[in-house]
Formats: C-alpha cells, sequence, structure tokens
C-alpha cells in the first residue's frame, strides 16, 4: 500500500463510538466497494444480526451455532464461560461467524462503532470469503443446508427425548459426543453432501420401513441348529468394510443392538463435527485471511478519508492486541496464536510478492515479486489448509523476525534438545515441524476399528497405531471406550501398537453395560 | 446484506441445557452444596454463590494423546540465546513450556467452578426437606381474590374491550342486515356520475338515484358498529386458598446468652424462615425474647440489644400463647416455633414450663423446635469435655420429658456455626419426617 494518502477526498462514515443501522450500512457499503473491487473477496450474502453480551453467551454454549440441540455439556460451558465472564477473566468474542448461506456474522450491541466495523470487514468479509472458496469448505460442509439440518436435528432430538426418555437420549448423546473427534470422513466421497437430499431420504427411510413393517416377520421360524461356517479374517473385514477409522460411522452401520433412533443421533452428531472438520485444519489460515482481510479494509477507509485518525488508533490497539504473539518464556505464553502467524505470514506473501529480497527468489521462484499479492492470497486462501500452507509459504524471512526455533522433547532423555534454529541449516527442519503441529493427521490419535469376531463374543477390536511412543491418556481412554461399548452392545478391546515397529505396547479391554440398549 | 436485531429475541435459550447439566450433575452438586454450606454464612445462602464440583461426573472424555512420554517436537518462537544442539532443563510439570500442543481437554479440569443462583441454590439445599404436618391450610377470605378470565359480557369498562368479539359481531350483524358496503355505493355514484356526463337514458339515472338513495338511508339505518355489538372481556373474582404460617422465635437473652450463642440462634432462625416462605405463600414472624419476664420485640430489638435479667422460659411460652390467642387464630394459621436457649432456667419455673408446653403450646403448634446453643470451644480440650460429655442443662431435662415420640417437638444442640446446617437439615429432613 504505496500510493495512497492522495485519494483522501472521501467523506467520514461516521464519528463518534455510538453506531446505529445508518452508519454500518455505511460502512458495509465502503468495505464492500474495498473487499470486492480492490481485494476481489467473493462472499455469500451476507445477514449480521445485532445481539445482546448475554446472547453471545448463549451462541458460546451452543458452539456458536445460532440452533443447536439441547444436551448437557452446552449447560457446562455456557456455565463455565458465564462464570469466567462475570468474574471479569474473559471477554466476550467480537463476533461469531457461520458458515452457512447467508452467512450470518453476529455483532454485539456493546461495541463501539469502529469495533462494528472492524468485525463487519473481519467476519462478513475475510472469514465469509475464506468459507465460500477454501477447497475444504467447498468439498466438505453444505453451507445452504446446515441451517436446516440443524433445524432437523434439534426436533428430532426433542421428539427423542419425548418417546424415549431424557435419560435414553441423553446417555446415546454423551456416547457420541465422547467419539465426535473420531466421526469424520477423513477423505471425500463421490458425490458433494447434500443436507437436504439426506433429510429427505431420511424420512423416505423411516415411512418405507413403517409400511413394510410386518409384524409376522416375527413370528416365522429360523431354522435351528444352522451355524455359521467360520469366516476368513479378510472377506469379514472386507464384508464389515474394516478397517474403519470413522468410529460413529461403523456403529452407526453396523452395531447390532442399537435401535433406529439411536442410529439416527450418531448420525447427527457425526454430521455436526464433519461439518467442524475444514474449521479445525484452518484456524490459522482462517484467521489469518479474516485478519489480513479486516487490516487491510481498515487502512484503505482511513486512506481514502472514510475513517477519522481516532477510529484507526482505535481499530490498531484491539489490532496489535489480537496478533500478539508472546514469546515462549513469557507468562502469557500458550501456544503460537493463529491470529498472529496466520496474520504474519500473509503479510510476508504481500513482501514477497511486491518487494522481494534475492533469499526469496531463490526459496519462492514462482512467487517473489509477481507483483499480484492479492491473487496470490487468493489461490492460498483457495487452495491450502494449515498444514500445507505453513509448508507451502513459511519463509526464511518470517521464521527469523519470530526468531522460531525447535525443541525436542523426549521423555527417555535427562533434557530437551534444541533441534533447529532459524539459520540456514535449520528453516526447513523448523518448517516442517511447524507445519507438522497443525497436521490434524498427527495431532488426533490415529485410532481405528480393525476387526470383529464375529464367530465368537462378537468383540470388537479397536487399534490405535502409536506415533513417536506417545500413548492415550488413560483415564480419559477408557471413558470413551466404555461408550464404545455401550453402543457396540458387546465387549470392546482397544489395543495400542506402536506404528513403526508394529509392537503391541497397551491393551484396554471395556465389556458394555446393558444400560444403553435397554 | 441484512441486518437484523435479534436483542429482543428471548434471552436463556440455554435455559434447557442449564436444567440438563444440573440435573446431570445434580448428585455432586448436591453433595457440594452440603458440603460447603457448612461453612458459610447466612448472606452467602441467600445470594447464591459460586460453587465448584469435582468433574467426575459431567467429564466429557475424547480419545486424545497422554500429556507426558514418549517423543514430542516443539517450534515455539522468541529464541534468544539457543544454538543448535543446546539442551534445556525440563520444566516442571510433564508437558513442558514449549507444550503447544498439549492436549486442550485434559487442563484445569479437575475442579469445575461455576455459579447457582439463589434459587437453585435453595432448591437443591432443601430439596429434600418437609415440612411436618402440612394440614391446616385454611382458606382466608381476606385480600385473597384472583382474577380468572370468564368468558365475555356485553357491558364492562372500556379498557377490557374485546376487540375480536365486539367486530366479528359487527360483521355478522352487517352481513345479516346486507349493509350495503362502501365499494357498492361508491359503483352506483360512479354509474350516475357516468350517466350524467352522458345525458342519456333518464329512466335508468332515476332508477340508480332511487337505489342510492334506498342504500344510503340503509348504511345510515343500520350502523357500520352497533352497542349490541360490544363485547367485553369478563372476569371473575376467585378467592383463593392461603396457605400461611406464623413463625415463632423464643430466644433466651439474659446475661449468660454470650454474642456467639446469639448468633447461632440467628442463623436457625433465619434458616427456618427461608424454610417457611418456601412453604408458604405467607410467613409472618413473632419475635419474643425473655428474660425473667418476656416480650415481644422487633428483629433488631431481639438480636442485637442487650438485656440482664434471671431466666424464666415460661413467660416466653406465656407470652406466645397469648399472642396466639390475640392475633394467630390456631384454625386459620400453621404455626410454627423455634426456641433458642443456654438451657438455663430457674429451677422452680421448670415444670410450670413443661406443663405449659405440653398442655398448651404443643396442641396449637405444627412444630416445635428447641435448640440449645453453648458455648464454642472450637479446638481446646473444652470442646470435648463441654459437650461430648452431654452435660445436660435443666431445660433440656425438662423439655426432655414433654418429648415423647409422635409430639410435634424436636430438640438439637448446637455449638458451632458447621452444626447449624446439619441440625437444621436432621430436623426436616422427609425421611424423618415420614417415618
Amino acid at each position: 500500500m504505496s500510493m495512497q494518502m492522495l485519494e483522501n477526498t472521501g467523506q467520514l462514515i461516521y464519528e463518534g463510538a455510538d453506531w446505529d443501522y445508518d452508519k454500518i450500512k455505511r460502512a458495509y457499503d465502503a468495505i464492500e466497494r474495498i473487499a470486492v473491487d480492490e481485494m476481489g473477496l467473493d462472499t455469500y450474502p451476507n445477514q449480521i444480526e445485532v445481539i445482546t453480551a448475554e446472547q453471545m453467551l448463549d451462541a458460546y454454549s451452543s458452539i456458536g451455532m445460532p440452533l443447536m440441540y439441547k444436551h448437557w455439556s452446552f449447560g457446562k460451558h455456557f456455565a463455565q464461560d458465564e462464570t469466567l465472564y462475570r468474574k471479569g477473566l474473559r471477554g466476550l468474542a467480537y463476533e461469531i461467524v457461520i458458515n452457512s448461506s447467508p452467512c450470518i456474522s453476529y455483532i454485539m450491541e456493546e461495541n463501539s462503532m469502529t469495533m462494528q466495523t472492524l468485525v463487519i470487514a473481519h467476519a462478513a468479509f475475510g472469514h465469509n470469503h475464506f468459507f465460500k472458496n477454501n477447497n475444504l469448505f467447498r468439498q466438505w460442509t453444505d453451507a445452504k443446508g446446515i441451517l436446516d439440518y440443524l433445524e432437523f436435528a434439534k426436533t428430532f432430538i426433542i421428539k427423542c427425548e419425548e418417546r424415549y426418555g431424557h435419560q435414553a437420549v441423553e446417555r446415546t448423546l454423551d456416547a457420541a459426543h465422547a467419539l465426535m473427534s473420531h466421526g469424520v470422513h477423513r477423505y471425500p466421497r463421490k458425490q458433494p453432501l447434500d443436507l437436504r437430499e439426506e433429510q429427505r431420504r431420511e424420512d423416505e427411510r423411516t415411512e418405507y420401513n413403517r409400511k413394510m413393517y410386518n409384524d409376522l416377520w416375527r413370528t416365522v421360524p429360523t431354522k435351528p441348529g444352522v451355524k455359521e461356517s467360520v469366516t476368513a479374517v479378510e472377506s469379514r473385514k472386507a464384508l464389515l468394510a474394516l478397517p474403519e477409522e470413522n468410529i460413529l460411522y461403523f456403529l452407526e452401520k453396523k452395531a447390532p443392538r442399537l435401535h433406529q433412533w439411536q442410529r439416527e443421533i450418531l448420525r447427527i452428531v457425526r454430521r455436526v463435527a464433519q461439518y467442524f472438520y475444514p474449521q479445525k485444519q484452518t484456524k490459522l489460515m482462517n484467521e489469518g485471511c479474516a485478519t489480513y482481510t479486516h487490516y487491510y479494509i481498515m487502512n484503505r477507509l482511513h486512506q481514502k478519508g472514510l475513517m477519522s485518525d481516532g477510529a484507526l488508533l482505535e481499530f490498531l490497539h484491539s489490532h496489535t492486541s489480537v496478533v500478539f504473539q508472546p514469546n515462549f518464556d513469557d507468562p502469557r505464553f500458550s501456544g503460537i496464536n493463529p491470529y498472529a502467524i496466520g496474520f504474519a505470514m500473509m503479510q510476508d506473501i504481500e513482501r514477497i510478492s511486491t518487494q522481494p529480497t534475492d533469499e526469496d527468489r531463490a526459496w519462492f521462484p514462482d512467487l517473489a515479486g509477481n507483483g499480484d499479492p492479492m491473487g496470490t492470497l487468493r489461490e492460498a486462501w483457495a487452495n491450502f489448509r494449515d498444514e500445507s500452507f505453513v509448508l507451502q509459504y513459511l519463509s526464511p524471512h518470517l521464521m527469523r523476525k519470530m526468531r522460531m526455533f525447535e525443541v525436542r522433547n523426549d521423555a527417555s532423555e535427562p533434557e530437551m534438545l534444541v533441534e533447529a534454529i532459524h539459520n540456514e541449516r535449520g528453516y526447513r527442519k523448523v518448517r516442517k515441524a511447524l507445519a507438522r503441529q497443525y497436521d490434524i493427521g498427527y495431532l488426533e490419535p490415529d485410532i481405528q476399528i480393525v476387526d470383529v469376531d464375529l464367530s465368537g463374543d462378537r468383540k470388537l477390536i479397536l487399534q490405535h497405531r502409536v506415533i513417536n511412543r506417545v500413548l492415550l491418556d488413560e483415564s480419559d481412554a477408557r471413558a470413551v471406550l466404555r461408550h464404545v461399548a455401550n453402543l457396540w452392545g458387546y465387549e470392546v478391546m482397544l489395543v495400542e501398537v506402536d506404528a513403526t515397529t508394529e509392537a503391541v505396547l497397551k491393551e484396554h479391554t471395556v465389556s458394555a453395560s446393558s444400560l444403553l440398549l435397554s | 446484506m441484512n441486518i437484523i436485531d435479534r436483542r429482543l429475541n428471548p434471552k436463556g435459550k440455554s435455559l434447557a441445557n442449564r436444567q440438563r447439566f444440573l440435573r446431570r450433575a445434580k448428585e455432586q452438586i448436591v453433595k457440594a452444596v452440603r458440603d460447603t454450606s457448612g461453612k458459610r454464612s447466612i448472606q452467602d445462602i441467600e445470594n447464591g454463590d459460586k460453587i465448584s464440583i469435582s468433574t467426575g461426573g459431567v467429564r466429557e472424555p475424547t480419545f486424545h494423546r497422554s500429556a507426558s512420554g514418549g517423543l514430542r517436537e516443539h517450534v515455539v518462537p522468541g529464541n534468544k540465546e539457543y544454538m543448535e544442539g543446546d539442551t534445556i532443563p525440563r520444566p516442571d510439570g510433564g508437558g513442558g513450556k514449549g507444550g503447544s500442543e498439549g492436549s486442550p481437554d485434559g487442563d484445569g479440569e479437575d475442579d469445575f467452578r461455576f455459579v447457582l443462583s439463589r434459587e437453585e441454590f435453595l432448591d437443591i439445599f432443601m430439596e429434600d426437606l418437609e415440612l411436618p404436618d402440612l394440614v391446616k391450610q385454611k382458606i382466608k377470605q381476606t385480600e385473597s381474590f384472583s382474577l380468572h378470565r370468564a368468558g365475555y359480557s356485553s357491558n364492562g369498562s372500556p379498557s377490557n374491550l374485546n376487540l375480536v368479539r365486539t367486530m366479528r359481531n359487527s360483521l355478522s350483524r352487517r352481513i345479516a342486515l346486507r349493509r350495503p358496503k362502501p365499494e357498492e355505493i361508491e359503483l352506483l355514484e360512479r354509474e350516475i356520475a357516468d350517466l350524467e356526463a352522458n345525458g342519456a337514458d333518464d329512466g335508468r339515472l332515476t332508477e340508480l338515484r332511487g337505489e342510492l338513495e334506498r342504500q344510503m338511508k340503509r348504511s345510515r339505518l343500520i350502523p357500520y358498529l352497533d352497542p349490541v355489538d360490544v363485547r367485553y372481556n369478563r372476569f371473575e373474582r376467585v378467592p383463593r386458598p392461603v396457605a400461611q404460617a406464623v413463625m415463632f422465635c423464643l430466644m433466651d437473652v439474659s446475661g449468660s446468652m454470650t454474642e456467639h450463642m446469639k448468633d447461632l440462634a440467628k442463623r436457625f432462625f433465619i434458616l427456618l424462615y427461608l424454610f417457611l416462605k418456601r412453604r408458604y405463600r405467607h410467613v409472618d414472624i413473632v419475635f419474643i425474647r425473655h428474660t425473667h419476664e418476656a416480650k415481644e420485640v422487633d428483629e433488631e430489638t431481639f438480636f442485637y440489644s442487650a438485656e440482664t435479667g434471671g431466666t424464666v422460659v415460661s413467660t416466653a411460652l406465656e407470652e406466645m400463647r397469648r399472642i396466639i390467642a390475640d392475633r394467630y387464630p390456631e384454625d386459620e394459621w400453621n404455626i410454627y416455633a423455634a426456641q433458642a436457649s443456654d438451657g438455663d432456667n430457674m429451677s422452680n419455673d421448670n415444670a410450670k414450663s413443661a406443663a405449659l408446653l405440653e398442655n398448651v403450646i404443643l396442641p396449637m403448634c405444627q412444630y416445635f423446635a428447641y435448640i440449645e446453643v453453648s458455648q464454642d470451644y472450637e479446638g481446646g480440650l473444652g470442646g470435648a469435655l463441654g459437650s461430648s460429655l452431654g452435660r445436660e442443662t435443666d431445660l433440656w431435662r425438662t423439655y426432655k420429658l414433654v418429648a415423647k415420640p409422635g409430639a410435634p417437638i424436636a430438640m438439637r444442640k448446637v455449638r458451632t456455626r458447621r452444626e447449624i446446617f446439619p441440625v437444621f437439615r436432621d430436623l426436616f429432613s422427609r425421611e424423618k419426617a415420614t417415618a
């Protein structure tokens, strides 16, 4: 941004801290001009909703969605957030934005006009563009159908509660929630999801079952004494489509003793997990994109004379606290701030694109000096996730600037070892290690269902492939296995196997209690 | 772009979730409430408060890696002095300072703190407490009418006008009497105007004029809104049963009662009051303090003014009887009494008190609780000597004679603040009431 200051011709779109609808409308229009004409952003239609702090807390508790089925865990989170908020330990987020079409952004009534402008630029354009264009979101989420689907989920669960009792539904949901992070398909399937279609098909299924139901079938005698021949392990696995890493999916389809409504609940939780799966993998990029966008837009508003100096300072104050990155030895340090690194990397791309150094030319030959920072960024936003984005775009310049270094913490060694630092020898190592830190396949334990003992006691066998000798947290793992066993209906065993040596490190076995399937 | 103002949407969307959460964590919350209530002051009880429960039953387990062991690699910012190959001593606490990928779920969940509202707290605190003998729920005639909707009436005050009903009547009357609609009249007028302009067909014109006049007359005669259409909402006064209670607080304020003892007594009285208030719409409190003579006083005087003199318990019972006879006819009021004393009494008064209590007071009362407060020897040797040996006081022995099984009287000793809640719970626990 070098050539500005000349076009300082505009009228201020607002003055002072108070906001009203006219000002928001004017600000929105001005932002939209910059976002679309200058940045080339492409967004879902926007819907901006003004809410109170109380409602913001409400939204928090239902994982940010405007409607959600009822479950005690949301009440727990609400109680927790409320306590922290009332004590003043934690402020509220300025906004919540929902990946839906129209894209809903919540803004709080307490915010000043500058904050509202910032939030609109950040959420309604930054996040919105990312939701609409990033390939993970395009592939995995159905922005148009999500709210309808949640509406269906909510009423379905209410109906279940009425029909089968609070407790039965709660137990099923508890179990499903425990497996939520292992209830996603990690690889794309053939056709894109259409949640409306899903719902219609579910209705059809129920209707078909209802019509075809004939009590006589129950009374038809089966041939006595027909023993199943012992199926070969391979064909059995093929029959059950094993191994399967989507545990919820497997249980929904194959668990022998679940009721139809329980399968449907597993399905709902699975759908919700799948909907949030891209967000988990693009935290850095999503926030980086939104932060870069608001930073660009707010500065341009000021340069065009649409925003006062005071407002710019107010914006910069909150912007800097959002992108603040404490050092590792700072008491405030709690990991790398996704806003900070995302924003820094995207600014770095802009720099490489417009004012590259020789080093940049060597590291990013097709990027350095191409003179089109926005185009480069838009492409990155569309095609990468956190892990690949870091691997592709983290530059030596930024590693030096943030003074990154890699520490190896081996429990079998007495001390931690500095593996690599920000120097010529270390750049690639550091970059690779950082990228790995964002790799969801590495962050979440790799747990798969590998076998079922169909001829024997129907024991379900899961396997955790252990990377770097880090085992599962035992008490939690047992608690989750108990849920799995309750859903499966029979005993469940989890084997922790070293991924490189295939050595069995640990085994957990849990048998089912009959509570869930009564 | 749409801007939607959601601020007026109903609040408390997560109320249902909260109720589910409280239900889920009930056992632990009840335990936490009971545990902590012993330590805290009455004011806290009134305000509701932060409680903390263990996360056991409300844990949300997931498969995640344990926070310790194995090999981990971290990239962290802010290197100042380290070179490749340097070693760093491992900070205490397993995961290590650079543990940016430490389990987000495993942290800080050992204790779960949150705030219960006053209602929720009292609900839980008094959950399985029951008032003994809830028989006398009298209908009292004064000031206890409520208005109930009871259909419609053709007269009433304008503020009760029921617009929908009124317009419905008006519409049906207009249809029935064939009042011309404004459009019909307009149509006629236009036609007449047309004909006048064209100047043709005189006969038709007069015919239409006649018709118009008839219609105009009709619409004058049949009013749009007639008094017969008007309907009002009708309300009926329904007498409401009032369950009301009066609570007598009797306390010995003679010199032997220390501030500490009074404090214990006060706590007990307040608890009883809160409890009664939850059961009855209307609760009166009467404070009677006594030395060698008894007097009804206000709350302030009751608890805080000093008095000297001997101790004659029967005077207080006598005063109570007088007040009941005066103001609280026993067939209209549920009568509860709580007496706090250090147990002293003039020895020649014991028999009189016992007789008065047994023959007069107890038959009138729903429940009579006697709390004997004594000096707090907290921690000291005296504590063990003072109470566990159980030196029985004059009054205790006297009342013990009266407290036969089945009599609505209960006696407890309280020494420290901690004991107030357990004693209170003990007195009113449901199992006991049913047993």
